[in-house]
């Protein structure tokens, strides 16, 4: 560069800064259908299309697969099976078990057996189902209750104790026990599992994958190919959503793309379509809880035995750290004096289920709040009194049945603010007259709370890092190692950059996530991805600016103490610069501009062993307050009316966050309410499209919907801007609606029988619940 | 030769499989890459386009979906796209809005969004909460909740001010005039494969004559499904969509006829005039891009055991004219599914006409669609009742379900209970216990066959109350919603 370039204008009034209500940096190239996605990247010159083949069955020996048809069908160029392999075979991201391609064995409906590359995606899928493949069927573990009873685990027990919970509930005055099933739920992201590998020098390979752990697909890609990391790149600019579906999920097609492309020669594109892509990845895990309480008759719980079992399917994937996090949030809100909570993780010739939003927490999170509920009808009360009865307190009631001491209390604080802002006690009696007069059609009323814990509870993967450049025209570029997904995480480490530096947020580009930009990260979850990456992001721009305002006391003379970056200028005692004007002069000065962030979580730590520990830097809080009706004669049902009160902290974006809340609620509401999978007797997935599978539509969401942050609520650690996370939290929010839905269905019994209301909730188990409820008054009668 | 407007740009394709579905085309052929594939299977909206064609002397925007609408039906249309909607780099007011209120968070599903947003805005003067949820209810959202889109969706109404579609109306008029004064009938050819659109239903029986093997394509909304979920190709495919004759919706004295090829869209205001109970089955069948392309011949001739129109024809004692070769018959809707997705259909026979007879004044009609979600889903069971109830008694009774046999059926033995009696408690419980005898329920992801029978007899409970209580609607949940009067 001979001629530095003009600098960028000043704005009078910067706009962009943490805190503030600025759009997604994506907003106005979604709407234009601007932003690309993998499958809209310019497809490179002589660019392939690969496919896979699945399995037809459960569980089987693979005795012969005849390929013939599918090496000679029209545009195929290559096809690839296990023993083609040229180095890692099992791609299971903690524990193997996940083969890229099936060995002599299928342990599920939709397991890749093959893949083939030909020259166009149409001409790879018929290759793909040419395929004549001979199995020798076996014994098909497909339901929980069967491999539960026969103790089929695909990792061992974990059991967290505190006290001695058999005796407290011998000797507590009431005691219930029960059996409860929680459904699984597809991810359903709008963008399907996609990667684009393309050969490059020295058999160095560049994935476009939809990932969220880009640093994951790499290695792994580097280790089924036979390279060092360093030959492999990978990058994802965005994901037409991901939900945890893309966390380990996304591996497996990148790897098989990039392994086509070393195979060819040529750049590969692997697309599923959408049935095969809900057939052969894997989904929220169903849970099992078994339960059996000890309560006073204020149904304050004395203890609690728990069991919960998580369907893992045939492998383990993440189910370890799944299933403890179902057992971590066992208790939800509530100070369980005694409790033994035992997580199974158990296999089926299922797919192997994987991360979701929430992660096993709002499993957990459903099974305490179903014995809550039981508790109410069994005391006679309203379920909030039981809630809010129950909460953790000072004094005695502050730790967690896995040692956790509780420090912010926030819930019941907040909880009480939305049951006035609700209008909970009003409405209560309002629902009562109305079913007192409504014999078909009759309303429920539910106010939930959530605490979810804030940290992966791995614990090596709370770390990340960032990348930041600074121009001599003033303009930024960022990378981090977080993923953008839809939550608007570019926006918000941008926002804190663009605050570091007092600068317009349009000073700053963010680029995408790529491995040769930020190394070893960490995936895009645990509702980390600001708290880790905000904070790298922030210590890289402090490394600049402390840089420039060094240069700067030193140039002008002035204390470095004085020096403020605000405003796109920086004031240098009585000069005022433009910030672009500082960099140009720091340049020339030979000044870096260039800066690497890290951080890493402090305070955690747990003892798995004991299962003992601090495993959440913080808790994030919420509650909802769902008004519902149902159809007392078919089960169809409609929520009403929605208030949410959500503590983020001190929200980095309002919109964002808002846009978070409502949309982790309603898919939580999805959970709980019309989305069922359901497979055949062989293990068939039947709800394998959304034809079939019914997330929520717009009719769906609640014509009356509050949302509202917890108002001054900074986070007392010190995260980034002391916010606090927002991804998952929200989900759990849907609780509400599944115990309205509940307390509607009690309302038939005059809330003395307790329903069993399975979740999914949908019309068909409303119904039932009804006729047991119906049932039990006529022998009350 | 089959030609359209992709914006202002003709497009004359001689060479084209018709097997091509539009979202193919654009995405592959084009390098449009805006318009998504979500599912290509109808279901989630994301591949959502707008096509445009003259209607007097404005332009009809409808939205549909790329995925599973063939290219070669779209013949003397314009194609509007999301790459479409901005101007000299400032977006439509409906894009600027979406953006405004934060309503894309991935953006996948976005711009589907956009454009059956733009399709609504430019058929709606007024928003209406209800008409957006209906008009939007087969898009697909996974992130926002819809809240914001909802936002938007209110906010692209202002300002009121035409947009350059508005101003570009007559430019359109007039070249899709052109395109469409061409004398040839639309057809197109590759590697073997045809299409057909022939100009009258005399023409069509002679085509259908001539190509034993072809299949009758109307909307193709569960046709094209064929070719993206079981690659399918098929070798003949012919349009009924060009027949004046299938077109036609006529009224005499007592009935109501309805060509074969007329969109649920088309005739859902005169079905709503004669039956009201209709227009929730109406909002809740398919989505607005199935409406806008699904015909009702085509959702009676795939013979599928969930349709929820053919068990409103059959209660309504509809009968179907046939047309081949050979000339034309009538067979009664009740008769003409012969076993599942088989129907009295003759080799060379399409559906020309539906009749239906209208109602009397004392004639009370009412469905009921029970499904797992309210909008875009196929019945569990869906239940039609037509009653003529004169000096306390019933007269006359139409009942059939859906969703509770190999095929959509008459009920009647549950009909026979009603038959001649008051409508009394005792009268239901008989044709609550007539109907087990009618159906053996089907069982499948949707729904058991315990809940089907459950809810079927509930339908017969719910009847009577209805009865005495005059206004039933505030007896379904599915009122209870934005918009509308109980929420």
């Amino acid at each position: 560069m001979r001629k530095l370039p003009d600098t960028r204008p000043a704005h009078s009034l910067i706009s962009g800064r943490a805190g503030s209500a600025t759009r997604h940096e994506s907003a106005h190239k979604h709407v234009s259908g601007d932003a690309l996605y993998v499958d809209d990247i310019p497809e490179p010159a002589g660019m392939l299309y690969g496919y896979v083949g699945l399995s037809s069955i459960a569980h089987a020996t693979l005795k012969q697969m005849n390929l013939d048809a599918v090496r000679t069908a029209p545009g195929v160029m290559d096809v690839v099976t296990a023993k083609d392999l040229p180095a890692l075979t099992d791609i299971g991201p903690v524990f193997p078990g996940d083969h890229l391609l099936a060995e002599g064995k299928v342990n599920f409906h939709g397991q890749v057996l093959f893949a083939v590359a030909a020259t166009s995606q149409d001409a790879a899928r018929r290759a793909a189902r040419l395929a004549d493949v001979k199995y020798e069927a076996q014994q098909a573990d497909l339901t929980l209750e069967s491999a539960l009873a026969q103790e089929h685990f695909v990792r061992p027990t974990h059991t967290q104790r505190r006290g001695d919970a058999d005796t407290a509930i011998a000797t507590a005055p009431n005691r219930l026990s029960g059996h409860f099933k929680i459904g699984g739920q597809e991810q359903m992201y709008l963008e399907g599992q996609i990667a684009l590998s393309i050969p490059g020098e020295d058999g160095s390979m560049l994935v476009h994958s939809s990932t969220q752990h880009p640093a994951e697909t790499q290695k792994l890609v580097a280790e089924v190919l036979g390279l060092p990391m360093s030959l492999v790149t990978v990058t994802v600019r965005r994901m037409g959503g991901a939900f945890g579906g893309k966390e380990t999920n996304a591996n497996q097609w990148a790897c098989l793309s990039a392994l086509l492309a070393r195979r060819t020669g040529r750049p590969v594109k692997l697309r599923l379509a959408r049935a095969d892509d809900m057939t052969t990845t894997g989904k929220r895990h169903p849970f099992h809880s078994d339960y059996e309480v000890g309560f006073d008759d204020e149904g304050r719980i004395l203890g609690l035995n728990l069991k919960l079992s998580g369907n893992c399917g045939h492998s383990p994937d993440l189910s370890d750290a799944i299933v403890d996090r179902a057992m971590f949030h066992a208790d939800n809100c509530y100070f369980l004096p005694a409790a033994r909570i035992i997580g199974n993780r158990v296999k089926t010739h299922t797919a192997s289920n994987t991360a979701f939003r929430g992660f096993g927490g709002p499993q957990g999170m459903l099974a305490i709040e179903q014995i809550i509920e039981n508790i109410a009808q069994a005391t006679g009360q309203d379920a909030l009194d039981i809630r809010q009865r129950n909460f953790y307190g000072p004094d005695g009631r502050n730790v967690t049945h896995y040692g956790q001491t509780i420090e912010q209390h926030i819930i019941a604080p907040l909880v009480a603010r939305l049951t006035k802002t609700s209008e909970y006690r009003q409405r209560r009696e309002a629902v009562r007259a109305f079913n007192s007069e409504n014999a078909i059609l009759k309303r429920g009323l539910a106010l939930t709370p959530v605490k979810f814990g804030i940290s992966f509870t791995v614990q090596h993967l709370n770390q990340a890092g960032a990348l930041l450049h600074v121009y001599t025209d003033g303009s930024i570029q960022l990378n981090h190692g977080g993923t953008e997904m839809g939550q608007g995480l570019y926006t918000k480490v941008a926002q804190v950059v663009a605050s570091e530096f007092g600068v317009d947020l349009s000073s700053i580009t963010c680029t995408a996530t790529r491995t040769d930009k930020v190394p070893n990260t960490s995936p895009t979850a645990a509702s980390s991805g600001s708290d880790l990456n905000g904070m790298a992001a922030r210590d890289a721009a402090r490394k600049i600016r402390q840089r420039l305002t060094e240069f700067a006391a030193e140039k002008f003379a002035v204390p470095a103490e004085s020096i403020q970056f605000a405003n796109d200028h920086v004031s240098l005692g009585a000069q005022r610069i433009t910030f672009a004007e500082l960099v140009q002069q720091a340049y020339l000065g030979r000044i870096s501009l260039s800066a690497t962030g890290y951080y890493r979580t402090p305070k955690i730590h747990y003892d798995r062993a004991n299962a003992s520990g601090r495993p959440f830097f913080y808790y994030a809080y919420g509650a909802a307050c769902s008004e519902v009706l149902i159809d007392t004669l078919t089960g169809e049902n409609r929520v009403l009316r929605v208030d949410i009160c959500q503590d983020v902290g001190q929200s980095l974006n309002p919109v964002l966050d808002i846009g978070q809340i409502e949309g982790g609620f309603i898919q939580g509401m999805g959970w709980l309410t019309t989305e069922e999978l359901v497979w055949n007797e062989q293990g068939r997935l039947l709800t394998n499209n959304p034809a079939s599978y019914k997330i929520p539509t717009i009719g769906d969401t609640p014509p009356v919907f509050n949302v509202e942050l917890m108002p001054d609520s900074p986070n007392t650690e010190a995260t980034i801007f002391h916010s606090k996370a927002v991804g998952e939290p929200p989900l759990m929010l849907g609780i509400s609606v599944w115990a309205a839905l509940r307390d509607a269905v009690a309302s038939i019994g005059e809330h003395r029988t307790a329903p069993l209301l399975d979740a999914p909730a949908t019309p068909e188990r409303i119904l039932a619940a009804c006729d047991q409820v119906r049932a039990a008054r006529g022998e009350r009668q | 030769m089959i030609s359209f407007l992709l914006d202002g740009t003709e497009h004359r394709l001689e060479q084209l499989d018709p097997n091509t579905t539009v979202l193919d085309y654009l995405r592959e052929n084009l390098g449009l890459t805006g318009t998504k594939e979500g599912c290509a299977s109808g279901d989630c909206g994301a591949c959502t386009v707008v096509v445009t064609y003259p209607q007097g002397d404005a332009l009809s925007y409808l939205a549909i979906n790329a995925c599973i609408t063939l290219l070669a039906t779209l013949d003397g249309c314009q194609l509007l796209t999301v790459e479409s909607l901005a101007r000299d780099g400032q977006l439509h007011r409906v894009q600027q809005a979406m953006v405004d209120c934060h309503a894309s968070q991935c953006g996948f599903c976005t711009p589907g969004f956009v454009m059956s947003m733009f399709a609504y805005r430019k058929s709606n003067r007024h928003f209406n909460a209800h008409a957006i949820e209906t008009a939007l209810g087969g898009n697909l959202c996974r992130c926002t909740g819809y809240r914001p889109i909802v936002d938007a969706a209110v906010k692209m109404y202002e300002p009121d001010a035409s947009d350059s579609f508005s101003k570009g109306t007559l430019a359109t008029l007039r070249a899709l005039e052109g395109l469409r004064a061409e004398p040839s009938t639309p057809s197109c050819a590759a590697d073997g494969r045809n299409f057909l659109a022939p100009s009258s239903a005399s023409a069509l029986a002679d085509a259908l004559a001539a190509n034993p093997g072809a299949r009758l394509i109307a909307g193709g909304t569960d046709l094209a499904l064929e070719i993206t979920q079981q690659l399918k190709q098929f070798s003949t495919l012919i349009s009924t969509a060009r027949a004046p004759e299938l077109q036609k919706v006529e009224q005499s004295a007592d009935t109501l006829s309805i060509g074969a090829a007329v969109t649920y869209e088309d005739c859902a205001e005169i079905l709503c005039t004669h039956w009201p109970d209709l227009d929730e089955l109406l909002r809740r069948l398919g989505a607005q891009q199935i409406r806008n392309r699904g015909t009702l011949g085509g959702n009676i001739g795939n013979a599928s055991p969930i349709g929820d129109f053919p068990p409103v024809l059959i209660a309504l004692d509809a009968r179907v004219e046939l047309q081949s070769k050979t000339g034309r018959r009538q067979v009664a809707m009740a008769d003409f599914f012969t076993g599942y997705r088989q129907t009295a259909l003759g080799a060379g026979e399409f559906i020309r006409t539906i009749h239906i007879p209208l109602p009397h004044s004392d004639d009370w009609f009412q469905v009921y669609k029970v499904s797992k979600r309210l909008e875009d889903d196929i019945s569990a069971v869906c239940g039609a009742f037509r009653l003529r109830y004169r000096a306390g008694t019933v007269e006359d009774v139409g009942i059939a379900y859906g969703g509770m046999a190999a095929v959509p059926q008459r009920a009647t033995q549950t009909e026979a209970a009603l038959r001649g009696r008051p409508l009394s408690q005792a009268a239901i419980t008989d044709a609550m216990n007539a109907l087990d005898r009618d159906f053996t329920p089907i069982e499948d992801f949707r729904a058991s066959a315990d809940y089907r029978q459950r809810v079927a007899r509930n339908l017969l409970q719910r009847l009577l109350l209805v009865h005495q209580q005059g206004d039933g609607r505030q007896l379904r949940v599915s009122q209870y919603r934005a918009g509308s009067p109980h929420a």
